[in-house]
């Protein structure tokens, strides 16, 4: 989390690959919005970034998870010069964290998801997928720390990351930060870059699939399920289509 | 129907069709057998459109429109289909899924309305069963984890629904046991043997030809037809080898 007193900078790890002139113009930041769930109790969020193109929209998430406490959080950050969630997660004993997250950016976009994982008691569990489409000159980034304290024992971390780069002129940065002070404890991370593959679309095509249309089917299929989770059928369905949208533009 | 005069394609600078001429009538299946490297693949690809083959000479002509000029997709509307050697497996897209919005956008490029939802799956739920492919195979993701011989079959069922005027057909005998390699003959049969359709069957073996009778039969051998004759020649190559016949 960032300190709410100065200015990041580049040194500052949770923001090295941000736009620091975006963030600059809506500095002070507001104190993250604090999410605290009671032993055996969950809750689930959605959030939809789609701030206008020129816009700045830093959403914060302070998540407080007592034992055996769930939270879901589904994630769409699409909109903004800057987008950027950041979701800071705190562990005790059993707790379970989720997030599904896509990143869909292009022309000068900076998009982020920083998260941080902090399993400070025995037997949490996190699991965390991002999937990101990046064209034009965006950036899409994620940061995910996650720390185990000394006794917190058997923890199971999670972490898979893709990005698909749909011109050699975006960038996406993938950084799992691992701090593990406990012994029997299991953190998997994958991270990958890559490319449409050519070979599919033209497969696609020669089916009778217009190329932005094929594009879109690739993609839509790249995103896949990092929705699925959504219990709310409306709204799984709206993000869905917010998604989609969001594609459609890139292509 | 199908019009291919003095063709030279090229990949990456070098040049593998060195000027290939061939006619398709409206009603026939012709077969192009020839040695590994004679250009065979590429003729496929060529036609159907694919990137990086580059066209350096001649022409194509299908049912009276210049193909060269069209990208994949407006080929297909056109009526052409290209069934690939190794299909591709694409995960997360559904085969029912793709198909239908192929098939839709066929028909808008000719101007015809799109087939509903149920309606679309009537007609892939017959061609599955015509060739002998399980209807749950239908919601798979396209060929992810099919076999060799499942993945030729779904070609086959794509290639039914798509109804093509002219199909062209890239070794899809490869990698079939005999059952399976007797229900794509059926299914090319069935699909394809039509007055007003053509065939293109691209092979290195005599043995698909039991089951699809050619009418012709080319042999493809340094980028061009070295030699063109009826059924009888496939039977002569596959008792001679390619290098007497050609030589």
């Amino acid at each position: 989390m960032a300190d709410l007193a100065t200015l990041p900078t580049r040194r500052d790890e949770a923001w090295r690959y941000s736009d620091l002139e975006a963030v600059a113009s809506v500095w002070p930041l507001p104190a993250p919005e604090l999410i605290e769930v009671a032993a055996g109790e969950s809750v689930a969020r959605v959030i939809v970034q789609d701030a206008p193109a020129t816009g700045t929209a830093i959403r914060a998430y302070r998540v407080v998870l007592h034992a055996g406490a769930t939270a879901t959080f589904h994630v769409l950050n699409t909109g903004g010069k800057l987008g950027r969630v950041e979701i800071d997660v705190t562990c005790h004993d059993g707790a379970h964290f989720e997030l599904g997250a896509a990143m869909l950016g292009t022309g000068d976009q900076t998009l982020e998801i920083v998260t941080t994982l902090n399993h400070i008691e025995p037997n949490a569990t996190s699991n965390q997928i991002v999937r990101s489409v990046l064209g034009g000159r965006a950036t899409g980034s994620y940061l995910g720390k996650v720390a185990v304290a000394r006794d917190a024992q058997k923890t199971d971390a999670s972490q898979s990351v893709k990005a698909m780069l749909l011109d050699r002129t975006a960038t996406a940065n993938a950084k799992p930060e691992l701090e593990i002070y406990a012994d029997d404890v299991k953190c998997a991370h994958g991270a990958t870059v890559g490319e449409l593959d050519k070979t599919a679309l033209f497969y696609l095509q020669s089916r009778g699939l217009p190329p932005a249309e094929a594009k879109t089917l690739l993609l839509r299929a790249f995103v896949g399920s990092v929705f699925d989770g959504i219990a709310d059928a409306d709204e799984r369905e709206a993000v869905e289509a917010a998604a989609q949208a969001a594609l459609e533009r890139m292509l | 129907m199908l019009q291919i005069h003095n063709l030279h394609a090229e990949i990456d600078g070098k040049p593998i069709l060195k000027g290939l001429t061939l006619t398709v009538n409206a009603g026939e299946v012709h077969a192009i057998m020839g040695p590994n490297g004679a250009g065979k693949s590429t003729l496929g690809y060529v036609l159907g459109g694919r990137p990086g083959y580059e066209v350096t000479e001649g022409e194509v002509t299908f049912d009276g429109i210049d193909l060269l000029t069209l990208a994949p997709h407006e080929r297909a509307a056109a009526g052409l289909f290209l069934g690939f050697q190794y299909p591709v497996e694409i995960p997360g897209v559904s085969n029912v899924q793709f198909l239908r919005e192929a098939l839709n956008a066929q028909r808008k490029g000719r101007g015809e309305a799109p087939l509903s939802g149920g309606d679309f799956l009537k007609v892939a739920r017959a061609q599955a069963a015509a060739i002998g492919m399980d209807a749950e195979m239908l919601k798979r993701p396209v060929n992810v984890g099919f076999s060799g011989g499942e993945k030729k079959r779904n070609e086959m069922v794509q290639m039914g629904i798509l109804s093509p005027k002219f199909a062209i057909l890239d070794e899809t005998d490869s990698g079939l046991d005999i059952d399976a390699l007797r229900a794509v003959g059926d299914g090319i049969n069935r699909i394809m043997r039509a007055s007003d359709k053509g065939v293109l069957l691209i092979t290195h073996y005599q043995r698909l030809l039991d089951y699809v009778k050619p009418d012709v039969v080319h042999v493809l051998a340094g980028g061009r037809i070295v030699k063109t004759g009826g059924p009888e020649l496939a039977l002569e190559l596959e008792a001679a080898g390619y290098a007497e016949v050609v030589a």
